[in-house]
């Protein structure tokens, strides 16, 4: 093994020295220059949104090991808000409420954690459209879509067949499907099979899928059934490649331990180009095959206030040797990481994250190596195409690890190198560097407002560190995750900005703040909740007691709960507490939070329903409060709840104020 | 010309039927909190406001210093204003089908009458809010009262509450401005028409005069 580890080429064993010496803190060349002092007056006045004033821009940052998102403003990095989305949030009762719980639902029951990648705005016509905001689960392989409406999750799907969903979930330009790529090969079907027997038995599967235009509910269209390389990133077409899915691949070897040194042997790894309409044709015709696959749909409606979870048990798979035409490789050099399609369609890059070069493949150049059948080899009935056909033209000794590609308007591509710390700008079609600047430190994505669109906004740049080592305040041995922020509206990138970020961002999508802005919503409507256990009117709010299962119905204004005093409870009882929030006006929250509940608070939106569970275990008077400052008088929004022994005789009543209690 | 007057007596009348359809009078209360204001619309036969929520909103403002909730149904002129307006429209439809001059300075008249009587009606509603306090109330500031102006901009606590008359307000306004108008203009061309037959008849008499 030790001898692989010699042949290495000179280039790589460069790279990585490189690498090690950043991640030891020193050597980093032309780090004086984005030092302190370094930043003009007019940096500071580009970045400052005055008190009151608002940003331009929104950026949606993944919160990578976090599973959430995070909502930024550009160009102040300003953070307002975090979008539980595949974790458990306690400050929303995301995941501990009764009704979100089955947001988090798998066909490995529920699960409280998950990595968040790549966020990734839905499209029209290849521009972002501002409706909804997707996002992959890497660990347990998911999809989630975020509705920009509300700000809140309302779907997850979750992906069978796949281990590591990391090339996800990249939309297609009007938002037909959303992808997923596995990154681990995985046993197909999932099966007790020793390890070594990798080659064979196991599989990559990429799945597509739909996306209904309307109501943006999603389910699995189709899946692919590949060989088991690494798929660890994609792009879908636009323009004259709409149609196509690119996702890269590393692995190829196909090896299963060490990879570090096993799957960076080859010279050339692939893209797998999928041509998708082919598949949906092939779908039509049914030459796809059902296959038993136990995975949870769950869907949150915005009338009941309430997720439901479905799992479904089966797929439909197309394997390429039965469906010609539907997937070739484009061979692309050094493990490619990101690949990006710039905004005519046209050119797809590999960023070869093992090299010094950005490879450039031509679509146009690929659909004619197609039609000429000038194939090198066939893997598995997939064609693999000859890398002189396709590649049209090499971004040269860029840089060090390039990961990923974003474009403006203008006709540049800006690649981030993770070894050598840099943005490096470069001349699409031309293929030369025109402009560098360093991050601090380890860039992994970089992104554009609209970017990876078909009509980006080239004002700012985003970088999204892997590392910050000196940059900030030291909070002990972890240190916090950062963006920086560049102007790349002149012919030099200028740094603006540092901003710290949730979790580890990964990729990051931006948009114009005037798509997201209309189409807030302040509260909900409620005359239209349809939760079963609202409660609409302080009337309506009443205790019921099914067995050792007590509802509590009670209602939320400033500043009461209604009722607010409760007697009758027993020990062993599971109390539900059923919240609806009488308000309806916007920014007026109620939270509820009960002395020894093991789960967490309420946070109650304007209009909704929300149910906390709480299994009172000793007798006593407990309180309970609103948790969000409500009013001049939310310190007075307060009640009890008596709970008596289990063989008590106290009569279940409710009240409020000094009305006579209710039985 | 001849039939302006009657044209403009019946435009007056039709004025009135925006009372239908446009708010009357508005109130707005600014507050660092409420940036953009809350407002209140306040319609011939309801009370409005930028949302189906707004007068739930302003309830809740009002109970911390305890006024009383405002509550529409309860309001007897939201019911019955309505039955006088479409009265007076009526009434002025026929004026102008009359197209008598006392017609017109009656109904312009009556509706002047009607306008001031409204006003008080709602300075009163104003006071009662703005001083009849629940004794309960969460606030109590001694010797404040919280009633908003009948017109014009008014500081109350924390808020500052404009009230200015609305589109249909302004048009029966105008009604009143018509109407009048309509008089003196009839006054006018009545006079003008009538002048050459009396120097007609005066002419006669000279002639019989020297017969
Ligand atoms: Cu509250």
């Amino acid at each position: 093994m030790k001898n692989l580890i010699v042949i290495r080429n000179l280039a790589l064993l460069f790279a990585v020295a490189a690498g090690v010496a950043l991640w030891s803190g020193c050597g980093q060349q032309g780090a004086p220059a984005g030092k302190s002092g370094a930043l003009s007056s007019s940096a500071a006045e580009k970045v400052y949104v005055a008190p009151g004033e608002k940003d331009e821009f929104y950026a949606f940052l993944s919160g990578g090991f976090s599973g959430q998102v995070s909502v930024h403003g550009l160009p102040s990095g300003r953070l307002f808000k975090i979008i539980p989305v595949f974790s458990v949030d306690a400050e929303k009762g995301y995941g501990f409420n009764e009704e979100t719980k089955a947001m988090l639902n798998t066909s490995h029951g529920f699960i409280p954690w998950d990595d968040a990648h790549h966020p990734e705005l839905s499209q029209t016509n290849g521009e972002t459209d501002g409706r909804w905001l997707f996002i992959n689960a890497n660990n347990t392989p998911r999809i989630a879509r975020i509705d920009l409406s509300t700000f809140e999750t309302v779907e997850i799907v979750e992906i069978p067949n796949s281990g590591g969903n990391h090339s996800s979930p990249f939309t297609t330009e009007n938002t037909e499907y959303v992808v997923a790529g596995t990154r681990f090969g995985v046993p197909y079907p999932q099966q007790d099979v020793p390890i070594s027997s990798y080659a064979e038995k196991f599989k990559g599967m990429l799945t597509y899928v739909k996306v209904d235009p309307e109501t943006g509910h999603m389910d699995i269209a189709f899946q692919i059934l590949l060989p088991a390389f690494d798929y660890d990133l994609a792009h879908s077409g636009k323009g004259k490649s709409h149609g196509w899915t690119f996702f890269t691949t590393y692995n190829t070897e196909q090896k299963h331990s060490l990879l570090e040194v096993a799957a960076s042997q080859r010279d050339k790894d692939f893209i797998a180009a999928v041509n998708w309409k082919k598949a949906e044709e092939y779908l039509a015709q049914g030459k796809y095959h059902e296959v038993p696959a136990r995975y949870a749909l769950n869907r949150y409606d915005d009338e009941t206030h309430m997720a439901t979870s479905t799992i479904k048990d089966k797929v439909k798979v197309l394997i390429p040797e039965e469906c010609p035409g539907m997937v070739y490789f484009l061979p692309t050099p050094k493990s490619p990481h990101g690949v990006d399609v710039d905004p005519t369609g046209e050119y797809i890059v590999g960023n070869g994250k093992l090299s010094a070069d950005l490879t450039v493949h031509s679509f146009t150049k690929m659909m004619q190596a197609i039609e000429n059948e000038s194939f090198e080899t066939v893997i598995e009935g997939i064609p693999v195409l000859k890398y002189e056909d396709v590649v049209a033209g090499v971004v040269k000794e860029a840089g060090l690890g390039p990961l990923h590609t974003e474009f403006d308007d203008r006709g540049y591509g800006y690649t981030s190198f993770f070894i050598s710390s840099e943005v490096v700008k470069w001349k699409v079609g031309t293929w030369e560097v025109v402009d560098r600047v360093p991050t601090y430190y380890s860039i992994g994505h970089l992104m554009i407002p609209g970017g990876d669109s078909r009509k980006p906004q080239g004002k700012y740049l985003v970088a999204l560190n892997k590392i910050t080592k000196d940059r900030y305040l030291p909070t002990g041995p972890e240190l916090c995750h950062a963006a920086q922020l560049y102007d790349i509206s002149g012919d030099k990138m200028e740094l603006l900005l540092d901003f710290p970020t949730m979790g580890e961002p990964h990729y990051a999508q931006g948009i114009s703040a005037d798509r997201i802005i209309p189409r807030q919503k302040k509260f909900f409507k409620l005359e239209e909740n349809k939760h079963p256990y609202a409660a609409k009117g302080e009337k309506e709010g009443r205790v019921e007691r099914k067995g050792n299962e007590v509802h509590v119905y009670m209602t939320t204004i400033r500043s009461h709960f209604a009722p607010d005093n409760i007697e009758g409870i027993k020990v062993g009882d599971k109390v539900y507490f059923h919240v609806t929030n009488l308000e309806q006006d916007w920014d007026v929250p109620h939270g509820f939070a009960i002395m020894g509940a093991n789960n967490a608070e309420l946070l109650i939106m304007p209009g909704q329903t929300e149910t906390l569970l709480w299994e009172p275990k000793a007798e006593g008077v407990y309180p309970f409060y609103c948790t969000d400052f409500c009013s001049a008088l939310h310190q007075e929004m307060q009640g009890y709840v008596r709970v008596s022994p289990r063989n008590a005789n106290v009569a279940l009543k409710w009240w409020l104020g000094e009305e006579e209690p209710v039985q | 010309m001849k039939r302006l007057p009657q044209i403009l007596m019946l435009l007056a009348s039709l004025l009135l039927a925006g009372l239908f359809i446009w708010p009357m009078w508005r109130i707005t209360l600014v507050a660092p909190q409420y940036p953009n204001g809350v407002t209140m619309y306040i319609y011939i036969n309801k009370i409005g406001g930028e949302s189906e929520s707004t007068l739930q909103n302003i309830n809740i403002l009002n109970h911390y210093v305890g006024m009383k909730p405002i509550v529409p149904e309860s309001i007897p002129e939201l019911q019955y204003f309505q039955w006088i307006v479409l009265g007076m429209i009526v009434l002025g439809l026929l004026a102008a089908i009359v197209n008598r001059r006392s017609a017109f300075l009656a109904w312009a008249v009556v509706m002047t009458v009607l306008a001031a009587a409204g006003l008080y009606d709602f300075y009163l509603w104003e006071y009662d809010y703005g001083h009849n306090l629940s004794p309960d109330a969460p606030i109590k500031i001694p010797g404040a009262s919280y009633q908003p102006p009948l017109i014009g901009t008014k500081t109350i606590l924390n808020f500052v509450a404009t009230s200015l008359p609305h589109t249909s307000g302004i048009m029966a306004g105008l009604a009143i401005v018509l109407a009048l108008a309509a008089w003196w203009l009839k006054g006018k061309t009545e006079s003008d028409e009538k002048a050459p037959a009396r120097r007609a008849r005066r002419a006669g008499a000279r002639v019989h005069a020297i017969a």
